[in-house]
């Protein structure tokens, strides 16, 4: 008996060892296909519904440099499903990912093909992508994949509000954001809140520590790529104007009026409702307001940078959507093309924009006359090109440093954290200690 | 008895036996394959592979690195979020378990009354466990609504200071339990079986001798219904401990995130209050491509399930020859 339960594991452990592959990143690349070459490529991505569409006319707009290349897009693959795929032997030709949180474990463990060769081979010149979309792209100098279309973060106001509540001037500042969130603020006879200037909740719809903190010159890892929270002006500066704004209301208060509103991609979204004066969101906003609420009269501009830090004035926290090479994919020669199909040629990139209401990610196609540019929209395009985006930096931990600090800042709103730097130490030592697990 | 012994005393040279013996065996084991095959393939090498990685660092993609205990030392030392996510499931355990079993026994001595309507309101009691878990959760997360839901309406009506249910740390856990209470229809159904078995002699012979309901109750009723009271504490206690769907829903549900495509969920909503054992794990081993860890959790939630399993069966048994023995 001994002696099979001792055979049984033998075999299990050598079928497990077996199982990996070896780490990837050597950036080898593949043929192009030839112009007639006849093959199905499969994409998976995250996007579902009237975007999923969208994407796949995009996609398909492809066949005309390879008519015989067809396109297999399978929506709602989140990142679980495509590294399920990668380990599974059966992994997509492209994937594309909204959580560029995870690009850091993609690029690293090399479950994404590094491009490198491709970028080499086919001398393309990523300049004309703004450096810090660049940079959620990479993880220590390993290129494992391309943005597609950028998110781009500012303020929504309601103009009906502001004008009812006499504020005639935009707040540029995060004092300014206060005050002006004070005067928007109404309240029912019973002293709930009817409407609030600007929600401090956090983490609720974009209220994330990682979307505000660019505005305060907050930032993450240090130089060492260690968490370095504790000690920062900028993260104390950050949590204090989120104290005030929370005290200003009350906690309880605010917590009741936060828990009656609506999702934050329906028609009951609290800004679209009228609930909320002022909110920070992504340009991709103004595609649900047009599409759910067109009657509402708003306005965007920058995000309110800290006094203390003008150079982050007409600055922004930037994300997006991002397209790589499985490890594994059948047809990773035809995939590149595709990739660069869909992440560099100023045509794809226009019309998808135009669709989904994204930020074009390449120079040319942020230029191009034929991007369809409302006011609110065009915030966010200058915001774009003006060259002072903040992206989150890719770690080998997910995002599971976004989620240390937003779990901060929710208990530090509820007034259950006594001294900012001490609660701000055991953030630091919790994200160093996922960080040296990871062992990369 | 007589006719083996006379076979055996005419028993020719072990050899021709043998055969048959041998045959004999293989023919069982034939039998037994598929149930040794799911067993290995779905039990054992899972099982296995899982003490494996728990020893490992491992990113579901690269080999394994073996890193010996660093793991366990890490999930008891330096990582705060799995004492969170151990304390709440702790909590669910034995609330969900004790709350369970008292509702579905409740529910159930009920219904076993009834003169008239049972079946319909045998029916009624059942309905809410066939409704999918993501779907009765929403519905829930609509009726406990602080703003527009039909509850804290009712509450603000009659005076009562209403929660704010699965927004409130407070009461995010409470609310998950009363959403399994109401779905608990399965466990009543089986307790209502096991109620309708006790013998009705026992009952009018405990009435002769002056027994009252309370008597009849705790000396007929639950020594006989104990092991179905059994099974359904070590089903709770299973179902509590894998607590997932349910929690992740109504976390997204009251953080905005129910119904966004692409970003992320907002684990364990409010504060971490509703962050469970299993999804955490999910969490580091699926988001974090953290395996080596989540296999450490995996390793615990295995030993501690089969402790709790193994105490509670040996009481339950004890505690049955006790009552049959008295």
């Amino acid at each position: 008996m001994r002696k099979t339960l001792a055979g049984l594991t033998a075999v299990a452990v050598l079928t497990m060892t077996a199982c990996a592959g070896a780490r990837g990143g050597s950036g080898a690349v593949a043929e192009p296909p030839k112009k007639d070459d006849k093959l199905t490529l499969t994409v998976f991505s995250k996007y579902s519904d009237r975007e999923e569409r969208e994407v796949t006319k995009a996609l398909n707009t492809f066949r005309s440099k390879f008519p015989n290349i067809e396109i297999k897009h399978e929506g709602n693959q989140d990142d679980d499903k495509i590294t399920g795929a990668v380990r599974g032997g059966n992994p997509p030709d492209v994937a594309m990912t909204f959580m560029t949180d995870n690009l850091g474990q993609f690029c690293s463990s090399g479950s994404w093909q590094n491009l490198k060769g491709y970028i080499e081979r086919d001398k393309i010149d990523l300049n004309v992508i703004p450096q810090a979309v660049r940079d959620y792209t990479d993880f220590k100098g390993t290129r494992c994949a391309l943005p597609m279309l950028a998110d781009v973060y500012g303020l929504f106001y309601n103009k009906d509000l502001l004008a009812a509540a006499g504020v005639t001037e935009i707040p540029k500042t995060t004092d300014q954001l206060l005050e002006a969130a004070k005067r928007l603020t109404q309240k029912n006879p019973d002293g709930s809140i009817k409407v609030a200037g600007f929600l401090p909740s956090m983490p609720f719809y974009n209220n994330q520590a990682h979307i505000w903190a660019p505005s305060w010159g907050a930032r993450y890892l240090d130089a060492n790529g260690r968490s370095a929270l504790a000690g920062s002006a900028e993260w104390k500066a950050m949590f204090e104007f989120q104290r005030k704004l929370v005290d200003f209301y009350g906690y309880d208060n605010l917590e009741r009026f936060r828990a009656g509103l609506g999702q934050e991609y329906s028609a009951d979204h609290a800004f679209q409702q009228g609930k909320l004066a002022m909110i920070v969101d992504g340009e991709y906003r103004t595609a649900f307001i047009a599409d759910q609420s067109p009657g509402i009269s708003f306005g965007t501009a920058p995000f309110p940078h800290s006094a203390a830090r003008p150079d982050r004035a007409d600055g922004a926290f930037a994300t997006g959507t991002v397209i790589g090479i499985p490890k594994g994919a059948k047809n990773a020669g035809a995939a590149w093309e595709l990739i660069k199909h869909m992440s560099l040629e100023t045509d794809t990139l226009v019309n998808l924009s135009n669709a989904i209401k994204n930020v074009p990610s390449t120079d040319a196609a942020l230029k191009d006359p034929r991007l369809q540019v409302t006011p609110q929209f065009k915030t966010f395009i200058d915001l774009y090109g003006g060259g002072k985006l903040w992206s989150n930096p890719p770690t080998p931990i997910g995002d599971a440093h976004l989620k240390a600090v937003n779990d901060f800042a929710a208990e530090w709103q509820a007034g259950r954290v006594a001294n900012l730097d001490e609660g701000l130490k055991k953030v630091d030592q919790q994200i160093n200690d996922a960080l040296a697990q990871s062992g990369r | 008895m007589t006719a083996t012994l006379e076979r055996a005393a005419v028993a020719p040279a072990p050899r021709r036996t043998a055969r048959p013996r041998a045959r004999n065996r293989w023919t069982v084991l034939a039998f037994l394959s598929p149930a040794i095959v799911g067993f290995v393939v779905f039990f054992a090498y899972p099982l296995i592979a899982t003490a494996y990685f728990s020893f490992t660092r491992y990113d579901l993609i690269n080999p394994p690195q073996w890193i010996g205990f660093e793991n366990y030392v890490r999930m008891f030392t330096s990582e705060p979020l799995v004492k969170v996510a151990a304390w709440n499931t702790l909590w669910l355990v034995v609330v969900l378990t004790v709350a369970r079993v008292i509702f579905a026994l409740g529910v159930a001595s009920v219904i076993a009354r009834l003169r008239s309507g049972v079946g319909v309101i045998r029916t009624l009691c059942y309905l809410p466990s066939l409704a999918p878990p993501v779907a009765a959760t929403l519905v829930f997360s609509f009726l406990l609504n602080p703003e527009f839901g039909p509850v804290n309406a009712f509450l603000n009506f009659v005076g009562i200071s209403s929660p704010l249910w699965f927004s409130d740390p407070l009461w995010s856990k409470p609310a998950l339990t009363l959403l399994v209470l109401w779905g608990s229809g399965e466990l009543m159904i089986i307790i209502l079986a096991a109620l309708l078995d006790v013998p009705q002699e026992q009952y009018e012979a405990a009435e002769l001798d002056g027994a009252n309901a309370l008597r009849r109750f705790w000396h007929i009723t639950l020594p006989t219904i104990s092991p179905v009271l059994m099974f359904g504490v070590v089903n709770s206690i299973i179902f509590a401990l894998q607590f997932f769907t349910q929690a992740v829903v109504a976390g997204s549900v009251a953080s905005g995130t129910a119904d966004v495509a692409g970003s992320t969920k907002i684990l364990g909503f409010p504060q971490n209050s509703t962050l469970t054992y299993p999804m955490w794990l999910y969490t580091q081993g699926f988001r974090y491509f953290n395996m080596g860890y989540a296999a450490a959790m995996a390793v615990l939630l295995f030993a501690v399930s089969f402790v709790f399993t193994a105490i509670l069966v040996r009481q339950m048994r004890r505690a049955s020859h006790v009552e049959e023995g008295a």
